[in-house]
């Protein structure tokens, strides 16, 4: 059952969860393509908006290659899933940044700032370095506790180039899966599973049991 | 825009109702389905959950990750249209003071997103003992039969605790506990801190002898409105059943301008701009009833000058505007090492709360009147904007797979170990209290500004004290204890007496009531008993403006209560012929 079917089910009214839990059993895996239906429940204010937005461009081609390596060194492609780009985190951070200004000059000048670093050190831009020094470089600048005082503003770009690419990763359809977020789905809520009750010693009191909702 | 003119209706309504909120959505019901003819205005468009929630979506179905944005504050599927600024209708503020106003302008204004934490005011709240905070016009005996109504009607869930002053209602049966709010319950008992089954109005169950709303299906998103109406929203619950009795009309995008009197200072009907065609409008009443939200209200009141009320109508007190009161609102969060690497299921839940801790300390071995309750979160939430933004600071906090320490931050196949290794061991608690209702927290016109209609704004003087800064401070000492009974590691900032222990600003709680205060002397209060006017009869308020004095519970339930009290006094006074 994919979003628009099982709301069309969920519209009809009192319509029993179990019928909802029935129609939303048969494998759902393709419920989760990002589709471009449905705006009619947005006022056309935000639709607005939201089309002048992906009409600009913010960073240049030479900044976006810059993000592009940088998100894939943050979140690299593992045995589970994909890395940050193959989950078009760098198209996240492009639009992110213009719906959110405040993002702007800290994300511009500190890949400035990063290319600068480079060009003193290598006489070449980050994206030109060898893989050996540009984790180098990241070294330096992705743990606050331990780095020196004359790179923390590569640590403070870094912190936020690194949390616009979990934002980005872990909320694409890859991300949520690698996760293994499992919800948004009608369903039951009938507590805790037993198994996970038990890893943890847990267990709910009799009252809770007799006075909470159970299925 | 030479061509202005103020189009005036022929035709004479019952009753005008202004906001579809909790407040003015319940005068509707009542009073549309007992054979009144209404007239809503709503300031924002129609708003219907079925068609317009935006339940069920991912993250990845918004450009911004279900981010906040100018247009939608509180993120990209909230129900909520709008936030703390709106394009061409500003604020002020006096003084350098801090006040922020959340303004949804839409059907079922700000019920379409709220928690549905819904709690009755107990006893001790209409009439407090402590010397120190204002009585009621009204006991919690008289107002008790309309929570039931409201129970009934709309449907709650709890369970029966008999606490003195948090009165059990009639009620669905609450959810279970989820895994991390089972740490929190034994970490409260251990620190000695009461906690209960949280109270939501979402039908866990079918409400009886209700066809058009179905039960819960518990995707967790009552923020974003439920399209089976399983959840309180005024538009759902309220309007949009009372359109069916054919006594209702609905005019959306009015703005309402101010409200008309006649010679004798009786209400006779309001203006609004149209908001669609920018013309100006009158409608006709034999009663007005303002339900536009506190500061709204006020501000309507305050801008309907006449010769018979010339500080604005119903003002002879002078008190309109004045006593405004929001709840106070600190929060702590953590993060529990041992649910680490848990295993994953949908623990989505209700999107009320599941566990609420109740106030029931003595204030007599404390340094603040009141006081407040507690909200419990946390869990394997969707992940949105922000997500996994602590991560990077606790993975130097506990020990790695391997149990060696590491530093903190990091990148790579180990950072993105880590963000797996954290998802659900968040917990959260937030603190909401009463803030002491003083008439130098106000809000009133400012001379110098309108908004793009041509209205007059407010500006707002609002300061807390040391009431609501040493409650603050014992929230985040509660709310420690409890952390490290469970044996959480503390994830926010540092809370101490420097940033008033993570006191929120006036307003960012979006409780805010008490701008026509009720009482019997009209000397000192605005409205009566009954929420009508004593300077002018056939005017009612039925937000959160009659409110003397908050209490430690969320204001909706109340405010249903009263708007429905309201509502069938009116209609018995109909009846006598008295307005």
């Amino acid at each position: 059952m994919n979003r628009r079917d099982s709301l069309k089910a969920l519209t009809i009214g009192t319509l029993s969860a179990e019928v909802l839990l029935k129609a939303c059993k048969p494998k759902d895996e393709n419920a989760a393509v990002v589709k471009k239906d449905g705006e009619a429940d947005r006022p056309q204010n935000e639709l607005d908006r939201n089309k002048a937005l992906e009409e600009e461009k913010f960073f240049t081609d030479h900044e976006m290659a810059t993000i592009t390596v940088l998100a894939d060194i943050i979140i690299p492609k593992d045995e589970k899933s994909g890395s940050a780009s193959d989950a078009k985190v760098p198209e996240f951070i492009e639009f992110i940044v213009k719906d959110i200004p405040d993002h702007q000059l800290p994300m511009r000048g500190g890949l400035r700032w990063l290319d600068v670093q480079m060009l003193n050190r290598h006489e070449k831009p980050f994206t030109d370095c060898t893989a050996e020094q540009q984790i180098e470089i990241v070294n330096e600048i992705a743990y606050p506790g331990k780095a020196k005082p004359e790179v923390q503003q590569g640590v403070a770009f870094f912190n936020r180039m690194r949390s616009l690419t979990a934002t980005g990763f872990f909320t694409s359809k890859m991300g949520m899966d690698d996760i293994g977020y499992v919800g948004n789905k009608p369903n039951q809520w009938n507590g805790v599973p037993d198994d996970v009750l038990k890893q943890y010693g847990l267990s709910y009191s009799e009252r809770e049991l007799a006075e909470s909702v159970s299925f | 825009m030479g061509d202005i003119q103020i189009k005036k209706s022929s035709k004479t309504y019952d009753a005008v109702i202004v906001g579809s909120g909790a407040g003015g959505g319940m005068s509707a019901f009542v009073l549309a389905n007992a054979g009144a003819k209404v007239l809503i205005l709503e300031a924002g468009p129609f708003f219907d959950p079925i068609k317009h929630s935006q339940q069920l979506k991912f993250s990845y179905e918004s450009p911004r990750r279900g981010a906040g944005s100018k247009l939608r504050a509180f993120g990209d599927f909230d129900a909520a249209y709008g936030g703390w600024e709106l394009e061409g209708e500003p604020y002020t503020r006096k003084e350098d003071t801090k006040f922020d106003w959340f303004r949804a302008r839409m059907l079922g204004g700000r019920t379409n997103h709220w928690g549905r934490i819904s709690l009755r005011f107990g006893p001790k709240d209409f009439q407090p003992d402590d010397g120190y905070s204002e009585r009621w016009p009204v006991t919690y005996d008289e107002i008790k039969p309309y929570y039931d109504k409201v129970d009934t009607l709309i449907g709650v869930y709890g369970t029966k605790e008999g606490l003195e002053n948090d009165p059990d209602g009639i009620f669905l049966p609450p959810p279970k506990l989820r895994l991390g709010e089972m740490f929190i319950k034994k970490g409260a008992e251990k620190a000695g801190v009461k906690v209960i089954p949280g109270r939501g109005s979402v039908l866990t169950k079918a409400l009886p002898n209700n066809k058009d709303r179905g039960a819960c299906f518990f995707c967790g998103q009552c923020n974003r409105s439920c399209k089976v109406y399983a959840d309180f929203s005024a538009s759902s619950c309220l309007v949009i059943p009372a359109l069916k009795s054919g006594n209702l009309e609905v005019i959306s995008n009015a703005m309402v301008r101010e409200v008309l009197t006649d010679d004798k200072g009786l209400a006779v009907g309001v203006s609004y701009v149209n908001k669609d065609d920018m013309q100006e409008y009158q409608v006709n009443a034999k009663t007005v009833i303002l339900g536009a939200s506190s500061c709204e209200s006020a501000r309507i009141m305050l801008n309907s000058k006449s010769k018979t009320h010339p500080n604005g109508l119903a003002n002879s007190s002078g008190l309109v505007g004045k006593y405004l009161q929001d709840s106070t609102g600190a929060s702590l969060s953590g993060m529990l090492p041992q649910l680490m690497d848990r295993k994953r299921y949908n623990e989505d839940g209700a999107g009320s709360i599941h566990l609420l801790g109740p106030w029931v300390l003595d204030n007599k071995k404390l340094d603040f009147p009141r006081g407040y309750h507690i909200e419990f979160g946390g869990g394997m939430g969707m992940p949105g904007y922000g997500f996994g933004g602590d991560v990077p600071r606790v993975n130097g906090l506990v020990p790695g797979p391997d149990g060696k320490m590491k530093e903190a931050g990091g990148f790579g196949a180990s950072l993105k170990n880590d963000y797996r290794r954290f998802y659900g061991t968040n917990v959260g608690m937030s603190g909401r209290g009463v803030g002491l209702a003083r008439i130098d927290n106000y809000c009133e016109i400012d001379p110098n500004v309108v908004d793009r209609f041509g209205i007059p704004v407010l500006r707002f003087h609002y300061k807390w004290n040391n009431d609501e800064i040493n409650q603050a401070k014992h929230m985040q000492e509660t709310f420690q204890s409890i952390m490290h009974a469970m044996g959480a590691i503390i994830t926010s900032g540092e809370r101490n007496a420097s940033n008033d222990w993570g006191l929120e600003a006036p307003g960012k709680i979006i409780h805010e009531v008490g701008t026509a205060r009720m009482g019997d002397d009209p000397k000192k209060s605005v409205l009566n008993k009954f929420c009508q006017a004593h300077d002018c009869k056939n005017l009612f308020v039925v937000d959160g403006s009659s409110q003397v004095q908050q209490s430690d519970k969320n204001a909706t339930w109340t405010i249903l209560a009263f708007s429905m009290r309201t509502a069938e006094y009116i209609l018995e006074q109909r009846k006598k012929q008295n307005v």
